[in-house]
């Protein structure tokens, strides 16, 4: 437990030395949010289907989470390449809590940006519909975040250079993130794109957190959390399993 | 004396490269051992597998006693180690860098304060222990890395190449802490380098390695008779000869290359 803890908290105090690098991390959903939000607003009005800007929030909450989360990984090549990581590997450690403490650290920093992109959409006006649910909406959060994060920890752990990370996670961030009804109802589209949607784990975090925030709801949240959950478990497996593969 | 390091017949191959080939070889306790050979000559893999970071193809390693595969956290308890590269994190203070370590290592939390206080000092780092060691120079992350090795008192401390890239002070500022340490505390000192009079000067006992063997282990005055030379520099070059090696094995980019030399040589 103090091994989780103290790599927990060495990621915790790196994101509050970070400084600028916290804000800036939250620019381009913002953009997002406020761009498409208001922008698709009135033709999202006029074909019946309500405010946008509320239907859009949950789903720019799910893009800083998943962009945060996919390339938190870059921080285990930074181990690697500045030295750290040997610390931790010589250390009389499991692998599975060095795994744990740096993903629960950046599980946390995703779900903060989460969080406080949730606070600036509250001051441009967004209403949840229930505040006792946001409980859930955080939870759902976590799981997607913890998901993402093991995901992008094992790339880490296997791949040994930054592009190859790189390639890697941009090649999956972009198709995961506008093939999720994050930025689209998941009704009436072509059935291609739902097909990939339900497919897509990421929809279902969506789903969870539009349900929690606006009560809009495509797959129920009994579905939505089982395949978090699923995801997250065979994600989290797949990284520790990586993290005892590597040599030094 | 007893042994504190023992290898047995120890083999370790990446793929069809054979970087270290059935070498044995014991440290006694309370020893400053070195361990010279050119680059890519199995230094560095041999150090990691002693300190369990690679897995023996063949062979047995004990450190105190214990076998560093099957008991392996029990032997990370006993040693501690400065790799070539730093391995410190840059964006933590020096003070917190030593309190993660001793976390890991599992120490007495009221333990951690003074011990780590004690190191600060000899080290003279105390006064900058609050400052990011990303704001430290080469010499000063260096000497912050002995301090961290030896905060949960291990038996055998691994110096890779402690002195590289440092200026001549620093170096031997360096040697001042290591051979007191060994003095005082009666630590092992496992260590190796490419400055042969700095073997010369503090090693009790030298083994050489070249091309995955050992192909001489003793006092450094032994090593000199035994090639009929006047300094320890000469004597390892009649040992390994003069030829250019490449670069470290365990660089992938190079493993290529070296398998190939490593074919045509033989």
């Amino acid at each position: 437990m103090d091994t989780i803890y103290i790599l927990w908290l060495r990621q915790m105090k790196k994101y509050r030395r970070s400084g600028l690098r916290m804000v800036l991390s939250i620019v381009q959903p913002l953009v997002y949010f406020l761009a498409l939000g208001y922008g698709f607003n009135s033709i999202f009005e006029k074909a019946g289907r309500g405010s946008y800007v509320q239907f859009i929030v949950p789903g720019v909450i799910a893009q800083t989470i998943l962009f945060t989360s996919i390339f938190w990984g870059a921080n285990i090549l930074f181990d690697k390449q500045f030295g750290f990581l040997k610390e931790t590997l010589v250390a009389p450690v499991s692998r599975t809590s060095v795994m744990l403490g740096g993903a629960l650290g950046g599980a946390t920093i995703g779900v903060i940006q989460g969080v406080a992109l949730f606070i600036i959409a509250l001051i441009f006006g967004f209403h949840p519909y229930s505040w006792p649910a946001l409980g859930i909406t955080v939870l759902a959060m976590t799981m997607l975040s913890l998901a993402m994060v093991s995901f992008s920890s094992a790339v880490g752990a296997i791949v040994d250079d930054m592009p190859s990370f790189m390639a890697v996670t941009n090649f999956l961030v972009i198709p995961l993130f506008f093939l999720s009804g994050s930025m689209y109802p998941l009704d009436n589209i072509p059935g291609v794109m739902k097909v990939i949607a339900t497919l897509n784990p990421l929809s279902y975090a969506v789903d969870a957190m539009r349900t929690t925030l606006i009560n809009q709801s495509h797959f129920g949240l009994p579905i939505d959390f089982a395949v978090m959950t699923g995801t997250m478990v065979v994600l989290f497996i797949f990284s520790i399993y990586q993290f005892k593969k590597i040599e030094a | 004396m007893e042994n504190i390091i023992s290898v047995e017949g120890v083999t370790k191959k990446f793929k069809e490269v054979t970087a270290v080939n059935n070498i044995s070889f014991t440290v006694r306790a309370g020893e400053i051992f070195g361990f010279l050979g050119p680059n890519g000559a199995g230094k560095s893999t041999t150090i990691k597998m002693l300190t369990t970071l690679l897995a023996p193809t063949e062979g047995k390693l004990l450190l105190n006693g214990h076998d560093v595969v099957k008991e392996q956290n029990t032997a990370r308890k006993t040693f501690g180690i400065v790799f070539q590269d730093p391995s410190l994190d840059g964006d933590l203070t020096a003070y917190e860098n030593l309190q993660l370590h001793a976390v890991l290592y599992k120490l007495d939390k009221k333990t951690i304060a003074p011990r780590s206080e004690e190191l600060l000092k000899l080290v003279e780092l105390w006064d900058r222990k609050d400052s990011l060691v990303k704001t430290f120079s080469g010499g000063m992350k260096r000497r912050l890395e002995i301090a961290r090795g030896l905060l949960h008192h291990p038996t055998v401390l691994f110096l890779d190449e402690p002195t590289l890239g440092l200026d001549a002070q620093t170096r031997n500022l360096l040697w001042n802490y290591i051979t007191a340490l060994n003095e005082k505390e009666g630590m092992t000192i496992f260590f190796t380098t490419h400055y042969l009079a700095e073997a010369e000067a503090v090693a009790d006992r030298i083994a050489i390695i070249d091309h995955g063997n050992i192909v001489a282990l003793g006092t450094s005055e032994e090593l000199k008779k035994l090639t009929g030379t006047d300094n320890l520099e000469k004597a390892y070059l009649e040992l390994t000869g003069k030829d250019v090696r490449d670069e470290s094995l365990s660089s992938s980019a190079s493993k290529k290359e070296i398998t190939r030399r490593v074919a045509h040589n033989r």
